[in-house]
């Protein structure tokens, strides 16, 4: 390490600190024997075995994970449909309207997003009988509502990027336009399509202020008991809770990354490959 | 063309088909294969296509030539399918293609970037025109190793795109669009994402494989050599009119226009008024020149009319002696020599600055150049060297 770097590697060094000290001592704190947070009596999992222990963490994990699947699910769909009308209808009456009625629910604050649709359900329950009290249904159409607009922005970015003359030409070999869409268009966007999936799952997972406006009793979301037991006081439970999920995540972050990595590497050396031979050939050609 | 036919030396023209018949364009028997019949196409206000029409004929290697924006590349997405006329018809082998979407035209066409499906194999990729017709498999399995081996491409056939280089990606597009037999095949700049080396040897490759299937291709190039090489007949496009069309040889030795003239190859334009008007000969009175230039094979041009007369460098004589004819010679110094090896090019100044371009062959082996710079010479030329342009 030069002198002159010193000031910008202490930079660095407090900006990781800032993001992750608090992790590491909720990590540490989660093996801590004592029912006090704050005050370290010894090393213990006993917290992990409370946790598995506890029905109304897990069955909320439960229900938190399968909301977040549907969600996903329903939102790659929808927003893959509106993504493609924004990236490939070109003009048509209406679609800037269109565009910013997708995006709205990006800039949009969650109180008043969650508060819109508590009012929504209620008149539809009383207009039509349906959805029939809040639940996981409802927590479900919530979030679809605003996670589909994040999957829709991400397939239209990709869908600009890709070659339109890739459907053309598959038009041009006898595809019709649906046929088109299912055999070349989504499989060359598939990764987006992941990437939109992992993204809205993400925001369903994470999602508490819309969830409590239009949750019902018996549906409460993994966020809302994390969030109801700490304003009694974080135990060490939730701490143990943290420290799962923060495995999860670095585990699967990790091997995305790790496969990413391996897919690209592959891809360039082919890549070298081709043009090493396509010289060769070349030069066989001439001779 | 043969097969022993080497690349033409930049600028040169050579016959690119022997003359074994009347051609297909000059039998009045013979019914066009491609009839375009007044088509335009306008963007809002921007007018790309204007009221052009075209007849292709069967078996024609046919380009439509022209500058960025001239037009062509919309007339060939038109006959893709992909853009629908404003006005006028296009017919292709007696059928109106108005109503038929470019799913069910009998006609393939080769983008400019390949285009081909990231995610399939070369295999499949050749195969998929003919998956969507419902071809029984044991036939598109033949048909598929039929185009990769007319492609030189069977080795490669379980590759993806990526693992392709450019000149293997280019032969599948071509393979991939040839494999349903079209009627018509479209190449919308086939050679312009290739090296100059690799373009130079696609060229003989694209007229072999399109004398041996037998289809009616339409390219797409802004690149005069390209089309001059390659081509039956050229249509050269400006601003979304076709200002010629004719075989190679035609368009260069007798352009119709300055257009035309200046934009195949190199050429001398010399100003001047119609002073002369006989039946075997006209004569023009140069400007700038100084000179009074006859050319033999011109039609009637009433006396008085202003012209232009356009000679080809190589057919210019370069001296230092004065001719013995006064007519067609103008007089200057050597301003620049470019060496070529086969040939060398010399820019003449003539006595009012504007430049002459003179290619003379370097028959004799030379150690010292006998003309050299600013030495003051002479410039001639044969009476059918020139060609009359009233636009």
């Amino acid at each position: 390490m030069s002198g002159r770097r010193w000031p910008l590697f202490s930079l660095m060094a407090f900006g990781y600190a800032f993001l992750y000290v608090p992790i590491g001592l909720l990590i540490i704190y989660s093996f801590n024997e004592s029912r006090l947070v704050t005050v370290w009596s010894g090393w213990s999992v006993k917290w992990y075995g409370e946790l598995f222990r506890n029905d109304q963490i897990l069955e909320a994990a439960g229900l938190s994970l399968r909301i977040a699947a549907v969600t996903a699910s329903l939102a790659v769909v929808i927003g893959t449909v509106a993504g493609l009308v924004l990236a490939r209808f070109g003009r048509f009456r209406g679609r800037t309207l269109f565009t910013g009625m997708i995006t709205a629910p990006l800039v949009m604050p969650e109180v008043i997003t969650g508060l819109s649709l508590l009012l929504l359900f209620v008149a539809l329950e009383q207009a039509i009988g349906w959805p029939g009290g809040r639940s996981a249904t409802t927590i479900t159409i919530a979030h679809v509502t605003f996670a589909t607009a994040y999957v829709a922005v991400v397939i239209q970015s990709r869908l600009v990027g890709l070659d339109e003359s890739i459907e053309e030409a598959a038009m041009d070999l006898g595809a019709r336009p649906l046929k088109i869409f299912f055999v070349i268009t989504l499989p060359i966007i598939s990764p987006a399509l992941v990437a939109g999936w992992l993204l809205a799952f993400t925001l369903s997972l994470d999602d508490l202020v819309i969830a409590s406006f239009v949750s019902g009793p018996g549906s409460t979301t993994l966020p809302m008991v994390v969030f109801s037991s700490v304003r009694l006081g974080v135990t060490p439970e939730i701490n143990a809770l943290a420290t799962v999920i923060v495995a999860l995540v670095t585990t699967g972050i990790v091997t995305a990354g790790i496969l990413l990595h391996r897919q690209d590497r592959r891809r360039q050396h082919d890549m070298q490959a081709a043009a090493a031979a396509g010289g060769r050939a070349a030069d066989l050609a001439r001779v | 063309m043969t097969d022993t036919a080497l690349p033409a030396a930049s600028g040169a023209v050579q016959p690119n088909r022997r003359q074994t018949k009347l051609e297909p364009w000059q039998d009045p028997g013979e019914a066009p294969y491609v009839r375009i019949e007044g088509v335009s196409k306008t963007f809002g206000a921007f007018t790309a296509v204007d009221d052009v029409s075209l007849s292709i004929y069967r078996g024609e290697l046919f380009s439509l030539l022209g500058g960025s924006g001239c037009g062509k590349t919309t007339l060939l997405r038109m006959l893709a399918g992909f853009e629908q006329p404003t006005a006028g018809h296009i017919y292709i082998d007696g059928v109106d293609m108005s109503e038929i979407p470019p799913y069910e035209r009998p006609v393939n066409m080769m983008f400019q970037s390949y285009a081909l499906f990231p995610h399939m194999t070369v295999e499949q990729n050749v195969a998929f025109g003919l998956h969507q017709d419902r071809v029984p498999g044991a036939e598109i399995r033949h048909r598929v190793t039929e185009a990769l081996e007319l492609v030189k491409l069977a080795p490669q056939r379980k590759r993806k795109p990526h693992q392709l280089s450019g000149g293997q990606r280019q032969r599948v597009a071509l393979a991939r669009s040839l494999v349903k037999r079209p009627k018509l095949l479209l190449l919308d700049e086939p050679l312009a994402a290739l090296d100059r080396k690799l373009r130079e040897e696609t060229q003989f490759e694209l007229v072999n494989i399109q004398e041996q299937v037998g289809i009616t291709f339409v390219m797409v190039t802004h690149d005069q050599e390209e089309a001059m090489t390659m081509s039956s007949r050229i249509a050269v496009m400006d601003a979304g009119w076709i200002v010629q069309v004719g075989t190679p040889a035609e368009i260069y030795e007798y352009p119709q226009s300055r257009f035309v003239a200046e934009f195949i190859g190199q050429v001398n334009l010399f100003g001047g008024r119609v002073v002369e008007d006989a039946a075997d000969h006209v004569v023009v009175a140069a400007d700038a020149a100084g000179t009074e230039i006859e050319v033999s094979h011109a039609g009637s041009v009433p006396i008085g009319t202003r012209v232009h007369v356009a000679v080809r460098p190589e057919k210019m004589a370069i001296a230092k002696d004065p001719p013995a004819d006064p007519r067609n010679a103008v007089q200057g110094t050597v301003d620049e020599i470019a060496y070529l090896g086969n040939a060398s090019i010399y820019l003449i100044r003539l006595a009012d600055g504007s430049m002459v371009r003179v290619t003379a062959p370097n028959v004799t082996r030379m150690t010292e150049l006998p003309i050299t710079w600013e030495d003051a010479v002479h410039v001639t030329w044969p009476a059918f060297a020139g060609v009359i342009l009233q636009t």
